[in-house]
């Protein structure tokens, strides 16, 4: 098997957790930056509909790498399903598989299940659920928290700070409730 | 001169509210010195699609305890951050540019437990948390550009709803 075939098979956690661990130090040291990804979304804010919000009235210049950061990731997705693209379907977990397929979810030949993530489906009730509501809540519940799982739980736990800890437990309690008691709930709809 | 010290820092000030990331450097570079974060990003966007961070189903396996592997990505991860800033405060090493690397204490605010757990729905919703969102769509699950907007309403709306909120 060559380097190519083999990079675009799934990467285990093995590899790819310590990868993602030395991001910290990697942007430390190019420039004294602390991993973090939902901050680039207030730099957008302030960028471009400020309103004369206070919280928005900062020089987001200042932080354009932030911005270069998260454009690159977005390259990174882009390079990653084409070059790198795994050309099997995604393997799941058979207790998922069978409750998944319950709720009408058929689609599993790549990331995400097509049924309710894609254009058609996005004015159904189901769709403005899990795109523009749930993007909301990523959006408000981030800035609030002060962070996400780059800044709070890979960031924020390699320095050992305890509020990042409580923001990390208190988005996992969240995930977990949403996850097992309303989502089986709303798919079902 | 004193003045312009005094707008700086409250430039700071308001930059650090609410954010884990801040940007301490104290150089002025020009414009393409960023470009190496465009690159640090790609190779971040590459992880999260290939460890198949960036898939709905993961989050769900993760959630409802059917699979070890984001456990195992997030906790791996973060045992590798927890020795690199070790590494780095044990042998003061410096940024490419000799500045000292600085680390800030976050202050608690109970915005941490109640945004946490709203961005804990909304991540066990999307699949996504913010750095997937902007894989997603280059991965070329396109609709999820309507999340994105989202996300950046959302967090609009908690910048003018935030001195109403309880931290």
């Amino acid at each position: 098997m060559n380097l190519v075939e083999y990079i675009k098979q799934p990467w285990p956690w093995y590899i790819s957790g310590p990868l993602i661990g030395l991001t910290v130090p990697l942007l430390l040291i190019i420039g004294n930056k602390r991993l973090g990804v939902s901050s680039s979304l207030r730099h957008i804010c302030a960028a471009c509909i400020p309103a004369n919000i206070p919280f928005f009235k900062y020089d987001w210049k200042k932080e354009a790498w932030n911005l270069f950061f998260v454009v690159g990731i977005f390259v990174g997705g882009f390079i990653a399903s084409t070059v790198f693209k795994n050309p099997s379907p995604i393997k799941i977990s058979p207790t998922l598989l069978s409750v998944l397929q319950q709720y009408g979810i058929h689609d599993y030949n790549s990331l995400m299940p097509s049924d309710i993530f894609n254009w058609h489906a996005l004015l159904t009730a189901k769709g403005l659920f899990f795109t523009v509501f749930g993007g909301f809540l990523i959006g408000f519940g981030t800035r609030y928290g002060g962070g996400c799982t780059s800044g709070h739980a890979i960031m924020g736990l390699s320095t050992l700070q305890w509020p990042s800890l409580v923001a990390t437990i208190s988005f996992m309690a969240g995930g977990f409730v949403m996850a097992n008691i309303f989502l089986p709930f709303i798919l079902k709809l | 001169m004193e003045t312009a010290i005094v707008e700086t820092n409250s430039d700071f000030e308001v930059r650090s509210l609410d954010a884990l990331c801040i940007n301490e450097s104290e150089l002025q570079h020009p414009w393409y010195h960023n470009i190496k974060y465009l690159f640090a990003g790609a190779l971040f966007g590459i992880i999260l699609v290939k460890a198949e961070i960036i898939s709905w189903f993961r989050i769900q396996e993760m959630f409802r305890l059917q699979s070890f592997h984001m456990y195992g990505v997030i906790g791996s991860a973060v045992v590798v951050g927890i020795i690199s800033v070790w590494f780095i405060k044990k042998f003061k090493i410096k940024t490419i540019y000799g500045e000292p690397i600085l680390f800030h204490p976050k202050k608690f605010n109970k915005g941490q437990i109640y945004g946490g757990l709203l961005f804990g729905f909304g991540w066990a919703i999307t699949g996504a948390c913010p750095g997937p969102l902007f894989a997603q769509i280059g991965a070329g699950f396109t609709v999820v550009a309507v999340t994105l907007l989202s996300a950046i309403a959302g967090t609009w709306f908690y910048g003018l709803l935030r001195e109403k909120l309880p931290h």
